[in-house]
């Protein structure tokens, strides 16, 4: 083939290659100004005013489709599928307890986005913010709201390829004791100090200001730890579980278990331990759940699965009875004030 | 640096082409011998391939979270057995484009396509474990190309600008390792949430790379004159036009590479275990962490062409010892009490870096000398998967150190281990002269 001839095929190539990547981008460019519109069916948001105390709302971040996707949006607690107030907070993931809430957000910047954890006032108010080094995946607020903890996910680099790790940090909600990583506390299993450089912690859920359940990771297995912070202890308890969640009497914990047998596109069930027997029963949902539970009240359970928008909120009773009912279409990361 | 460049360009004493050790030219009448466009083309196309690859690699934990809802954890599980398969499929590539010595374009375009095929499959798969196995299919796909692609550089380049070649195509394939995340985040600027833009552009990208690739890169790559002396020079393979790996270590040349490769692998730690390190020894700001391996790979880029020059001039076994001296530096570094911060955590990023830019190209253009043109590609395989395979070992050794001793102790082990097999290193390397080759530049003599 002459050089002309394979400069001339290049030409071919580059337009049509390039038609379709610009073609590909205007597409995904015009849904997203699309999804800045409300769909008909979808439910009416409309801004207002939100507050993180008041016990007759539930909170989530709304994925529906308009100007306030992404915000965390306030529901009537009894009809979480009713009209939603958005308050112009938008959060990836976000928690909240005793009027202190913890948002973490996308900042889009010049040339990348970075990701920062923002600490929350009753009404929304930005008190406090830490750079985060990473994606965004769990938040937690102690029962007080004077203690708040979160995940990220940190991708060491290119080179590395696919190789994910967590950093889990916990500090005041007044900014006082930060941990900006929970790998640097004492790590027991089976009474042995675990040293090993490939611990991975995540998932905080508190007792307390200072005790909190979290999932510890280490040689390919998952735990359930009790954590200190006054100690700097995390003492493995239970293997296999992910992404605990106690209950508000402190009795029980909800989380994600990798099930032998399921299929390995789905491997999480929801489970239900009871922590003074430590045994462990199954929820009503046989869907795979990967997400940290939250529960409603001292009997019922809530967490997203998959959805049109993305998430939509599911609810099982914790006891193995009933089976799962929808919550909420387009929706992540619910709260329930007390 | 770039001033070793300029120097290396008009060696007095090394004149590419002339192995005549102190033939004096005037500087002035000296010119660059300009890299062959096959190295160029070959550059380009892995510049571009890194740009698609990249892409995907910098948005795929934001599309798992924000986009799927799951939780990308468990690539780290899967991303050692990925890594294992990925050399094993080198060692294949490497064999597979040796056969009927013009294959390496076959094979490469074969690894490339692979790999291009991956990006729009992510759009269909929505869950981890089939996310894992599309990305396996891509590895394999780099798996299979990397042994036959250092073949054709190899092949195409002068001998006494081999590791200038080298220099060349890793500084592209950096720059477009650098490009990919700009590239995908633009997108995402343009449309919130477009992610299948994203998969989509890099599919295009990657297949513009393999249509590079078909284009212009010549089906067989011709021997330059050079490396057709050198065949002819050296020693001809005892086993005929089939090659096994075994025939191959049977060259006391490439056995001493291989075991010095090997040997100083054991003791380099993964760039995830030097970051760790880094960013806890030093106590630097979280918000820093996904910044480093930018500062390793734009050192990496920046010095890649010059070390690779200057491996051309003083030789590059001595230049390889010399860059996991730098990485013995960093190590020391590394060890240096909290409180350094900022210009400590710069001046570690600038030796890793250098390190790269001193061994990476380097080593495959070593090999070439070492190794006769119809087992090129194979022998490439071989002396890079030794390497690969030590610095798991390594890494497995390193986590294993850090648990029963603490990091500091790890590193300072390392930093031990890594003196020990330089100075092994350079004393098999030093015996090494007699395969000189006679157009390559001056060897240690």
């Amino acid at each position: 083939m002459s050089r002309s001839a394979r400069l001339s095929l290049l030409l071919v190539a580059v337009f049509v290659l390039g038609g379709v990547a610009v073609g590909a981008t205007l597409h995904a460019a015009g849904r997203a100004a699309r999804s800045q519109h409300p769909r008909a069916g979808g439910p009416a948001v409309a801004s207002g005013t939100v507050r993180l105390d008041d016990p007759r709302r539930a909170l989530f971040r709304s994925m529906a489709w308009g100007p306030h996707r992404d915000e965390i949006t306030a529901v009537p607690a009894d009809r979480p599928d009713g009209p939603r107030t958005a308050s112009g907070v938008r959060c990836l993931r976000f928690h909240a307890a005793a009027g202190t809430g913890i948002c973490l957000q996308a900042v889009h910047g010049t040339l990348r986005d970075t990701y920062r954890a923002v600490v929350l006032d009753h009404r929304l108010r930005p008190l406090r913010r830490y750079d985060l080094a990473g994606t965004p995946t769990r938040a937690r607020v102690s029962p007080s709201g004077r203690t708040v903890a979160w995940t990220v996910f940190v991708s060491g680099d290119s080179y590395a390829g696919t190789a994910f790790s967590t950093r889990t940090s916990v500090v005041g909600s007044d900014g006082r004791g930060l941990d900006a990583n929970l790998e640097t506390y004492a790590l027991t299993v089976d009474g042995h100090r675990v040293h090993a450089a490939d611990i991975n912690v995540w998932g905080v859920t508190f007792a307390d200001d200072t005790r909190f359940y979290a999932t510890a990771a280490t040689g390919g297995k998952t735990y359930l730890v009790r954590g200190d912070r006054t100690t700097r202890t995390l003492k493995a308890l239970h293997p296999n579980v992910e992404c605990p969640s106690l209950s508000p009497d402190g009795t029980r914990l909800a989380y994600k278990k990798r099930v032998e047998g399921a299929d390995p596109d789905a491997p999480w069930r929801l489970y239900v331990l009871d922590l003074r027997t430590l045994r462990e029963s199954p929820a009503g949902e046989h869907r795979n759940v990967d997400d940290q539970a939250v529960w409603r009240d001292d009997h019922t359970l809530v967490y997203s699965l998959p959805g049109d928008f993305g998430a939509d909120l599911w609810t099982v009773p914790a006891d193995g009875s009933g089976t799962p009912r929808r919550l909420a279409g387009a929706a992540l990361a619910p709260v329930f004030p007390r | 640096m770039y001033l070793a460049d300029r120097r290396a360009a008009s060696p007095p004493a090394a004149p590419p082409g002339g192995g005549r050790a102190g033939t004096d030219r005037p500087p002035g009448r000296r010119r660059v011998t300009a890299l062959p466009s096959t190295v160029l083309v070959l550059g380009a196309v892995s510049l571009i391939t890194d740009i698609s690859s990249e892409m995907v690699t910098a948005v795929l934990p934001l599309y798992l979270v924000a986009e799927l809802g799951l939780s990308p954890l468990g690539f780290g599980v899967l991303d050692g057995v990925y890594n294992g398969v990925g050399a094993l499929v080198r060692l294949v590539g490497g064999r597979l484009s040796d056969r009927g010595g013009g294959g390496h374009k076959a094979v490469a375009a074969v690894g490339y396509g692979l790999s291009a095929l991956c990006k729009p499959l992510l759009l269909l798969v929505h869950s981890l474990p089939l996310i894992g196995a599309v990305l396996a299919v891509d590895r394999t796909g780099k798996g299979l190309r990397t042994a036959p692609r250092d073949a054709m550089i190899s092949l195409a380049a002068e001998p006494a600008v081999r590791g200038r070649a080298f220099g060349v195509h890793r500084a592209m394939d950096t720059a477009g390792a650098l490009c990919g995340p700009l590239v995908a985040f633009v997108l995402l600027r343009a449309a919130a949430e477009g992610y299948d833009a994203v998969f989509l552009v890099s599919f295009c990208v990657a297949v513009l790379g393999v249509v590079v690739l078909l284009l212009f890169v010549p089906r067989r790559v011709a021997a330059s004159r050079g490396a057709a002396q050198w065949a002819v020079a050296a020693e001809q393979a005892p086993a005929g036009t089939r090659t096994p790996v075994r025939a191959l270590l049977g060259r006391p040349e490439v056995r001493r590479l291989t075991g010095c490769a090997v040997l100083l692998g054991l003791t380099t730690l993964s760039d995830s275990f030097l970051y760790l390190t880094l960013q806890r020894g030093l106590e630097l700001p979280t918000g820093w962490f996904p910044l480093l391996p930018l500062g390793t790979a734009a050192a990496f880029l920046l010095l890649a062409v010059p070390l690779g020059a200057v491996a051309d001039r003083i030789g590059r076994r001595r230049l390889f010892l010399a860059g996991h001296l730098a990485l013995l530096c960093a190590y020391g570094l590394l060890l240096v009490p909290p409180g350094g911060g900022a210009a400590l955590a710069g001046a570690v990023l600038v030796l890793h870096g250098a390190f790269y830019a001193a061994t990476d190209g380097v080593l495959a253009a070593a090999t070439a000398d070492a190794v006769p043109e119809d087992a090129r590609g194979s022998g490439l395989a071989v002396v890079q998967t030794g390497q690969t395979a030590a610095r798991f070992v390594c890494s497995l050794a390193f986590g294993a150190a850090w648990t029963a001793w603490g990091a500091r102790t790890a590193v300072l082990t390392a930093a031990l281990g890594l003196t020990l097999a330089a100075a092994v290193s350079a004393f098999l390397l030093r015996r090494a002269v007699p395969a000189q080759p006679p157009n390559s530049p001056s060897e240690p003599a």
